[in-house]
């Protein structure tokens, strides 16, 4: 019985930190070979969101949909950074977090004026609705496997276009100097509008994965990116390894703090006690973790090799 | 010739006091920024309808009505509470969705000696150990609505429950509500992060594995919707039938319609109000606000309404005397104005004194998700803090 629950919620685990790494994969990548803050990934996560959800209701289909969206995310994420970002690389890092902070604001209010403040359900086919079973007495929402798979072929995926492919070469060789990479005859700036728009993708799909199971609404990309941040940190900052292991880390400490802190502390304290302090100690855990980290290894745990 | 005029303009101020009347001013904090917005904007629809229908006077004054947010943040509704009693002046300040925005502002407005008007928060505090004469609430205390669950709960046989909340002032208080009066066994309980965390993955699989025989939740605004879209992709309806309080409502169905979860029709929730109330005021009320806007109004709309209406009571028990605190404060007491929730009296902490019923989600007549009264759980409840207030 508690064995099946434990494996339940480490499942639940894996598939936050699958999410948290796609958002997170986008910023360390953006963060790492562009040298770029940039806090409005958060409102491509929702952008890709609103997309999804309209999508959804004009094609029928929420897998079409998504489909169709992440592209569509990848080509605003394109545009924004040929007419925005490309002029911010030259300037510091407190220029760049204050330009990003008002593209927040410019998307969120325009994201507003177009579909409202009320948020949107994403509707799935019933096929994605319903329960799987795994094996006996572990029934999964089938929808929460699907969130897995896709994540697990995503990072797949980026692990074979970094490590495998030109693309790949290029974007490590820009990342260790852009310069050089430049001077031999490389268009530097198309890659880095190319990478730009290949993390506002990952985003974007992170937010069309979670608005079936949330909804697509106006405050969901300030409630990740603070948490992608949590991420990138304890991972290195600009380490695909390091935002992988660390979304996976951070996905099972905040669900298995949520489940089993009570009983935890229970063992110690009164039943009372414990109810009242495992709440606000469980949503404390990533940041404690974040603060352990930034004391003992500031550098991250997996910090890339160049840099 | 200077003194002529000033002399002239004494006299005029003198003999018609009427045209230097001045207006009855409203300060209306609530939530019009961030996805809670949709709550806000819904409160507002009501009080530009109560305006409308008052023909914006109260006592022949012309009424003004300064909206202020509170962008969902204690910190922030404060800010917008001091600017309204200070900067503004206003005379009534009203509104407040969120108890921890309610408990950060009240000092504001009931140190500077005005009217507070809660439309819908109602923490425990204030009904009890800090209450004051100048509160007023046209909703209800947070306890009520989970007490009246609580009970219907027994009636429906039920040994043994599990509960999810946000771990928040409203929440604790929910929880306490249901707690008091559910005489079966909790086999658990969940306190989540409020508002950040919308995905319950780790508190339903909790819930699952607990074998209790329901399930009792209370998630406002679009916690609700996400809430009951995981509920229904876990799979849960036969299992673990779920209660809520204050998570369907007016706002999030019409939402759940469009996506097709269907797992919310027939699901049941305990409520001071429902649309379908048979009163003069509350068939004029929706009526007309299906007319203007279309949908039908939520709770919120409701009691922001009736806290409009009992505003004007108060403005014309004076005859629009508005410094007139005391006999202001005693007509508001009196509860005499026309409620969309029927006749109720006020207690001693100023807490509505009033019926709960048991709601259900149903089809209307033209195929929409709307609620209908199933039964009347309590008659004429009055909150469980009252006796720890001062207040006689």
């Amino acid at each position: 019985m508690d064995t099946t629950l434990l494996f339940i919620q480490i499942l639940n685990g894996v598939q936050l930190g699958l999410l948290l790494f796609l958002v997170a994969s986008g910023l360390t990548l953006v963060f790492g070979i562009l040298d770029f803050v940039n806090l409005a990934h958060g409102s491509i996560y929702m952008l890709g969101a609103f997309i999804c959800a309209s999508l959804t209701f004009l094609v029928g289909n929420f897998l079409i949909a998504v489909l169709l969206a992440v592209p569509i995310t990848g080509v605003i994420g394109y545009l924004i950074e040929r007419v925005l970002i490309r002029q911010l690389y030259a300037r510091s890092h407190l220029d760049h977090v204050l330009a990003t902070f008002g593209l927040i604001l410019v998307i969120d209010t325009t994201v507003q004026i177009i579909w409202g403040p009320a948020g949107i359900s994403v509707p799935l086919p019933d096929w994605l609705n319903g329960q799987t079973e795994l094996f006996a007495g572990v029934v999964v929402p089938t929808f929460r496997l699907i969130i897995i798979a896709a994540g697990l072929a995503v990072a797949a995926g980026l692990f074979w276009l970094v490590n495998y492919t030109r693309l790949g070469m290029l974007i490590r060789a820009g990342a260790s100097n852009s310069t050089m990479v430049s001077a031999l005859g490389v268009d530097i700036k198309t890659l880095f509008s190319l990478v730009f728009a290949l993390g506002a993708m990952l985003a974007g799909l992170a937010g069309m994965l979670i608005s079936p199971i949330t909804e697509a609404s106006i405050n969901m990309g300030g409630e990740v990116i603070i948490t992608a941040f949590v991420v990138i940190i304890i991972g290195g900052i600009g380490s695909m390894k390091g935002a992988f292991v660390a979304a996976i880390l951070v996905g099972l400490i905040d669900t298995l703090g949520r489940s089993f802190l009570d009983d935890v502390f229970a063992l110690f304290m009164s039943q009372n006690a414990a109810e009242t302090a495992a709440p606000a100690i469980s949503a404390m855990l990533i940041y404690i973790l974040m603060a352990v980290i930034l004391a003992l290894r500031p550098q991250g745990l997996f910090p890339p090799k160049v840099r | 010739m200077k003194k002529i005029l000033s002399a002239a303009l004494v006299a005029t101020m003198l003999t018609t006091p009427a045209a230097w009347a001045r207006d009855v001013k409203i300060g209306f904090v609530t939530t019009l920024t961030t996805g809670a917005a949709v709550i806000g904007n819904d409160i507002k629809k009501a009080v530009d309808l109560a305006m409308e229908h008052i023909g914006g006077k109260m006592a022949g004054l012309n009424v003004q009505l300064i909206y202020a947010d509170d962008g969902f943040k204690p910190e922030t509704g404060k800010q917008a509470t001091d600017k309204l009693v200070k900067q503004d002046n206003v005379d009534f300040v009203a509104g407040y969705v969120w108890s921890h925005v309610l408990l950060a502002s009240r000092k504001s407005v009931l140190d500077a000696g005005k009217f507070l008007i809660s439309a819908n928060a109602g923490p425990s505090p204030i009904a009890g150990k800090l209450c004051n004469r100048n509160f007023f609430s046209t909703s209800w205390q947070n306890d009520q609505t989970p007490m009246a669950m609580g009970e219907v709960l027994n009636q429906k046989g039920v040994k043994s429950l599990y509960i999810i909340a946000p771990n928040y002032a409203a929440g604790k208080n929910m929880v306490a509500g249901v707690e008091r009066t559910f005489k079966g066994k909790i086999l658990g309980k969940d306190m989540t992060t409020w508002p950040t965390q919308l995905d319950f993955s780790a508190e339903l699989a909790k819930a699952k594995a607990s074998g209790a025989e329901a399930l009792f939740i209370f998630y406002p605004g679009k916690a609700g919707g996400a809430f009951i879209k995981q509920y229904q992709q876990a799979g849960m309806k036969d299992v673990m039938p779920l209660y809520t309080v204050f998570t369907v409502d007016a706002l999030s169905l019409p939402k759940l319609q469009k996506a097709g979860f269907t797992d919310i029709l027939g699901s049941q929730f305990t409520q001071e109000w429902d649309p379908s109330l048979d009163n003069a005021q509350n068939k004029r009320f929706v009526a007309d606000f299906k007319a203007k806007y279309g949908s039908y109004p939520s709770f919120y709309a409701a009691q922001a309404y009736d806290a409009i209406f009992l505003i004007k009571s108060a403005v014309e028990a004076v005859n629009g005397n508005l410094d007139d605190i005391d006999g202001m404060r005693a007509a508001m007491k009196s509860a005499s104005f026309p409620s969309v929730r029927g006749k109720f009296t006020y207690g001693n902490n100023h807490f509505p004194i009033q019926n709960f019923y048991l709601r259900e989600v149903v089809k209307d007549a033209d195929g929409n998700w709307t609620t209908k009264v199933v039964k009347t759980v309590y008659e004429n409840n009055q909150d469980p803090y009252a006796s720890q207030c001062p207040l006689k």
